[in-house]
């Protein structure tokens, strides 16, 4: 690992101001650290945000979810309002990773962790992601965990659970730099390769994320996440869903349907949501939907099988947000 | 390696090193006519004859006669009549473990003391060319650099000119050590590490078994090559043809395969897979070393502390007298810590120049490259007469150990079962990627995924039950009464016709067995002390991996003097002490306890002797009972053994007792049958292992709460090994992308199962003890085809290729596009 400078903030302008000539931000410190010290960033400073307490907090009003970014994901797991009225957040954050990293992991590391892919992580390869080289190791190389939408460009998958409900759920993100405050909205959070291979999200040198807010869901609103993968704990996901389904009785109003590990970012499906609007949930509707969604896929040589994973992630999880399944045993963590 | 050029191996050493013999039975010592005569001639000289109780106590046991040295103690009764053997005993150094107060070789800090990196080829194959280290020893606080001339643990050309010679080694895979540094910290030595430039001649390389088959394939070796076996193992033939990468066959006949076949009601004929796994011992690979004029200390992570002995004398031509091995606590070999290694060699050689007491332990990347079980593609043919009993097996393997050998994995085919006509013949396939090694039960998990399916296949071509099958086919007491244990402990009665679930959730069970060898290490010897103030310990320089060996040899010399194990002081791990042997193959504990039980005996007497004027008595008045010293003509008087040394003329006494040679020439096995439950996903791929019931054998077990930890333990490595572990080698680039643990998978707390052993007593009558160990027949060799076995009585479909990950799994039931099988 390289020498770097160590800088403990108290508040945001204080980290604003620290933000400087490659300074990067510190929260849990999980996905920072092992990118350190696998040597695939070097920052010369690093700025601790984890003792800013004006970042903390999880506040639930009428309007909706305020969650500090630096809510961890055992609080936000733990959370009664949050396991009642968000649940699919609730799930994701709880089923991530591992007990020991939940307790670490903040909700605002974890949606700005750094994509998945052993050759994006590993000092051994230059890459076009990398901008070292033209080529994408993963379209002809070692692809079994690789995005099977999306992926003609690069094809590393982000791994955060709790983006996946929050994209569902039409959450926002609040951004702060010297400049003042913007705010994002999930959908528009992510970059995918083919915009930019160097951003992964919107998020500006110099600019913090300060808040995220999920809106109060309309009445009748039912969600779940479930995650699949090789392991039960310690494991990334290979498949994950995270379904929001607005129900009118049996009947489903409106849907979003939210595949993790699908493409490069987070996405919504809209075929598959189109499948389910209208129509009553049941298993041919949910197995349906699910199809729908992996209609377009392009997998690569060696994850062809993730298509297949992808469809029961996606019809166990409807059926489980509309209450006709309960959590799945082969879902992970 | 398969079992036969093991006990091959084993039998060279104790004809060129005099130091091993090797006993291996065709059943599990059972009495047989010819070699166990019901009434034994009279005793030779320096020999006298002892009755042993003998077989499983299942079946009733027995009486067995056997000619033994007259210095030997007297046999043992069975454990039900002991105080502390047999007894459930808790881990003797468990406390300081769990407190971390037990130093391994990481924790070992010396004044003074240097930290030291390995610097690593990066590229798979190729010359190199010039290695510049100018910068790296410029840096402030790097005190020593050494590059390296000869890599060990790699195979070896027979004709070393057909290279051109060259002052560095040809890099034949990626990660392969070129130079080591040591600086005054760890982070300035990685930091030089970077520092040192490598100018390399690329050659073209191949990372993947087939692909390494083709004749157009790049060579890893311009000509044939053989890798040596470690004291634990590993490594393959010698005497063998090679063409291009293919390294073989090894080739075994018997009897006549193809008339075998043609006389067969029933033939299965598959092929299967398995993949590359790696030791990832939590303690990666290190040493410390202190070189000193006088003497050269080596703390070492080993599974010998004689191997690292003899390695370090052979490699710097010292006297052994002159090297001193200490391993106090182990983290884990498996198979892959024997000898001085590259890491060895490179600390002694920094510590040697800095003047200063070296560190150098490798990393988790490191210890991924270096060592490996090997991978194999087995194409398997059985044939059997409608009754069940086998007519002929053929067996064809290709694997690759790296640039090492050693990937054979006939040992089950050969030696499970009663069959006349064999034919066998293993390959080693050279890759560019490190070299494989002995890794617990080298061959079996991979022969016995392929075996006991094929076994299970048959039974259900024969429609017959796969235990029922097996107690046909099966010649070994042992195993027999554990298939019964099977029986009568768990669901097997309710097991259901192949694919009876409806949903995508299935349920299933099955079960495999396994088969290693009693192989016995002469090096074994050790010393009791006992002082005047009652106090006892026992001395040698056998070392504990973690297996317990610590706790088992304080229960025997605890039984011996009537004391608790917890107050015996067991001092091993150094080679200040006796000679012990060097744990690999489940020797340590069959090789051991008899040289511990000796001395302890001796020193007993010893004590008798000298305390039984002062008690007014004879030392043959004297007897240990029920924990007391006990005056044998006089019921009434007692003493405890703190009373009776204070009697002693001198503050000490000691004995010093070596292992006597196998009281007969059986060859002898141990074995186990493992029965799994469980569920498989149809929808996900996911294997959900559900319950483990393992029966076992291991001679006479010491500690049942050591030998049950031992098989838990080889139970979750089998499962982790059937389900999640696999290297990932990228082809292009040849490098390892998962040597890490996150892509690593390693099973967790989550995926362990509920899991019930059942120890079989079976005693042999072979030593003073009638120990054995259980390292290698715990688990990992049967539970890849267990799982397998279950996965077909759940779905109907025969999985033949592990890891079972959910691409592997879904691949199996035919719902996705199969890879191509590298
Ligand atoms: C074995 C394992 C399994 C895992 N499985 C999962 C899983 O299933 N699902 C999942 O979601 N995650 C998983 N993770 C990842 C883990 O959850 C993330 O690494 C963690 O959430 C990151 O949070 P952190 O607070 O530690 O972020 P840090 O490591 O501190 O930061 C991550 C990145 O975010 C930036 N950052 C952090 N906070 C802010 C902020 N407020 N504003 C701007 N930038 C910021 C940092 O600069 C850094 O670039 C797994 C990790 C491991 C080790
Ligand atoms: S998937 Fe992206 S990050 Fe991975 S090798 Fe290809 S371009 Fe690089």
């Amino acid at each position: 690992m390289n020498k770097f400078s160590f800088v403990d903030c108290k508040t945001v302008d204080e980290a604003l101001g620290q933000l400087n000539n490659g300074a990067t931000v510190k929260a849990g410190g999980i996905d920072l650290l092992d990118l350190m010290k696998e040597g695939i960033v070097a920052p010369p400073k690093l700025v601790n945000i984890r003792n800013v307490d004006s970042l903390r907090g999880i506040t639930v009003s009428k309007d909706g979810l305020h969650l500090g970014p630096l809510v961890t994901l055992s609080e936000i797991a733990a959370h009664p309002d949050i396991q009642r009225t968000y649940s699919g957040l609730s799930d994701a954050a709880g089923h991530a990773a591992t007990p020991q990293v939940r307790n670490m992991a903040t909700v605002g590391g974890n949606i700005m962790q750094r994509p998945r892919c052993w050759y994006f992580r590993s000092t051994d390869f230059d890459c076009r992601k990398k901008g070292t080289s033209d080529v994408c190791h993963a379209l002809t190389g070692e692809n079994q965990y690789h995005a099977v939408i999306n992926n003609s460009t690069c094809a590393m998958v982000h791994p955060s659970s709790t983006a996946v409900p929050l994209l569902g759920m039409n959450a926002t993100v609040e951004l702060t730099s010297k400049r003042g405050k913007r705010t994002v909205a999930m959908s528009d959070f992510y970059v995918p390769p083919e915009k930019s291979l160097i951003n992964e999200t919107v998020v500006q040198p110099g600019e913090l994320i300060t808040g995220i807010f999920v809106p109060a869901p309309e009445p009748g609103t039912r969600s779940a996440y479930q995650k699949y993968g090789e392991k039960e704990s310690f494991d990334w996901p290979i498949a994950d869903a995270g379904i929001v389904l607005v129900m009118d009785g049996n009947r489903c109003r409106k849907a979003a349907v939210v595949m993790g590990v699908a493409a490069p970012t987070p996405i919504r499906s809209a075929a598959a949501e189109a499948v389910l609007t209208g129509k009553t949930i049941d298993e041919a509707t949910a197995r349906a939907a699910a199809k729908a969604a992996m209609q377009g896929a392009t997998p690569l040589s060696q994850n062809g099988y993730k298509t297949q994973l992808f469809q029961t992630a996606i019809y166990r999880t409807v059926l489980l947000a509309a209450g006709q399944m309960q959590r799945d045993p082969s879902a992970i963590g | 390696m398969a079992p036969e050029t093991m006990l091959q191996e084993a039998q060279d050493k104790s004809t060129t090193k005099g130091a091993q013999t090797v006993a291996r039975p065709k059943g599990d010592g059972v009495k047989r006519d010819s070699q166990t005569p019901s009434t034994p001639s009279k005793p030779g000289p320096g020999m006298r004859s002892d009755s042993f109780v003998f077989g499983i106590p299942q079946n009733g046991l027995e009486h067995i006669e056997r000619e033994v040295p007259v210095s030997e103690p007297p046999p043992l009764p069975q454990n039900s009549e002991l105080t502390y053997v047999g007894k459930p005993t808790v881990r003797y150094d468990g406390p300081a473990k769990a407190t971390g107060k037990g130093k391994y070789t990481a924790d070992v800090h010396l004044p003074g003391m240097l930290y030291a990196r390995m610097v690593d080829a990066t590229i798979p194959h190729g010359r190199i060319v010039s290695i510049d280290t100018s910068a790296a020893e410029k840096l402030p606080g790097v005190r020593a650099v050494h590059v390296i001339e000869h890599v060990y643990g790699v195979s070896e050309l027979r004709d070393p000119k057909l290279e051109t010679p060259s002052r560095y080694p040809i890099v034949r895979y990626a990660g392969q050590p070129i130079a080591g540094i040591a600086a005054t910290t760890q982070q300035i030595a990685d930091d030089a590490a970077k520092l040192v430039k490598v100018q390399y001649d690329t050659m073209p390389f191949v990372v993947e078994r087939n692909a390494a088959r083709s004749p157009d394939a790049p060579v890893v070796f311009p000509g044939p090559a053989d890798a040596a076996g470690s004291a634990g193992g590993g490594g393959g033939p010698k005497d063998v043809p090679q063409k291009g990468n293919v390294h073989g066959p090894q080739r075994r006949l018997k009897g006549d395969p193809e008339k075998g076949f043609a006389d067969a009601d029933a033939v299965v004929e598959a092929e299967y897979f398995t993949q590359v796994q790696t030791h990832s011992a939590l303690e990666t690979h290190g040493f410390v070393v202190d070189w000193k004029p006088e003497e050269v200390t080596v703390y070492a992570s080993t599974q010998g502390t004689s191997s690292v002995r003899n390695e370090f004398a052979d490699v710097f031509k010292l006297p052994k007298s002159k090297v001193r091995v200490i391993t106090e606590y182990m983290g884990g070999g498996f198979g892959a810590k024997f000898g001085a290694g590259n890491e060895g060699v490179v600390a002694a050689n920094l510590s040697r120049k800095a003047n200063a007491p070296v560190r150098l332990m490798l990393d988790r990347r490191q210890e991924h490259i270096v060592s490996n079980r090997p991978d194999s593609h087995q194409k398997l043919k059985i044939g059997a007469k409608r009754d069940g009993t086998l007519t002929a097996i053929q067996l064809t393997s290709y694997g690759t150990a790296g640039v090492g050998t050693g990937a054979g994995t006939a040992g089950p085919a050969t030696n499970l079962y009663k069959c006349d006509n064999l034919l066998t013949e293993e390959y080693d396939v050279f890759i560019n990627a490190g070299p494989g090694a002995a890794f617990r039960a080298p061959g079996h998990p991979q022969g016995c995924f392929a075996f006991e399916q094929a076994i299970d296949e048959l039974a259900v071509k024969l429609k017959m039950d796969p235990l029922v099958l097996r107690d046909k086919i099966d010649e070994s007491p042992a195993r027999r009464v554990e298939r019964q244990v099977i029986l009568e402990r768990t669901n097997w009665r309710n097991r259901r016709e192949a694919g009876a679930d409806s949903g995508p959730i299935k349920r299933g069970m099955g079960i495999a067995q396994s088969v290693w060898y009693r192989f016995v290490n002469m090096n074994s010897s050790c010393e009791v002390r006992v002082s005047r103030d009652g106090s006892v310990e026992l001395m040698s320089a056998v070392q504990d991996l973690g297996t317990g060996t610590k706790t088992i040899l304080a229960q025997i010399v605890g039984e011996e003097f009537g004391i608790p194990p917890a107050q015996v002081v067991v001092r091993i791990g150094d080679t200040r002490y006796p000679i012990g042997p060097d744990s690999g193959g489940s020797i340590t504990a069959g090789s051991i306890t008899p040289a511990v039980r000796n001395a302890a005996y001796q020193a007993r007497q010893q004590l008798f002797a000298a305390v039984a004027p002062a008690l007014g008595t004879t030392a043959d008045n004297l007897a240990m009972q029920g924990g007391r010293v006990v005056l044998k003509n006089d019921a009434g008087k007692s003493y405890t053994l703190k009373q009776v040394t204070a009697k002693l003329p001198t503050d000490e006494i000691s004995a010093r007792a070596t292992r006597a040679p196998e009281y007969s020439k059986d060859r002898l096995t141990y074995g186990g049958v493992d029965y799994v439950e469980l569920a498989v996903d149809t929808e996900t791929g996911r294997v959900h292992i559900e319950k483990v019931f393992g029966a076992h054998d291991c001679g006479r077990p010491i500690n049942p709460t050591g030998v049950i930890s031992q098989i838990n333990g080889g139970i979750l490595q089998g499962i982790s090994y059937a389900l999640f572990e696999q290297r990932i080698m990228d082809p292009k680039a040849g490098y390892m992308l998962n040597a890490n643990l996150e892509n690593y998978k390693i099973l967790g707390a989550r995926e362990v199962p509920e899991i019930e052993i059942a120890l079989v007593e079976n005693y042999i009558a072979q030593s003073s003890t009638d120990a054995a160990g259980i390292g290698e027949s715990a688990g990992i060799i049967t539970l890849a085809a267990a799982i397998g076995n279950a996965f077909y009585n759940a779905t109907g479909v025969r999985i033949r290729k592990i890891p079972m990950t959910p691409a592997n799994v879904l691949a199996a039931l035919g719902k996705a596009q199969p890879e191509v099988e590298a």
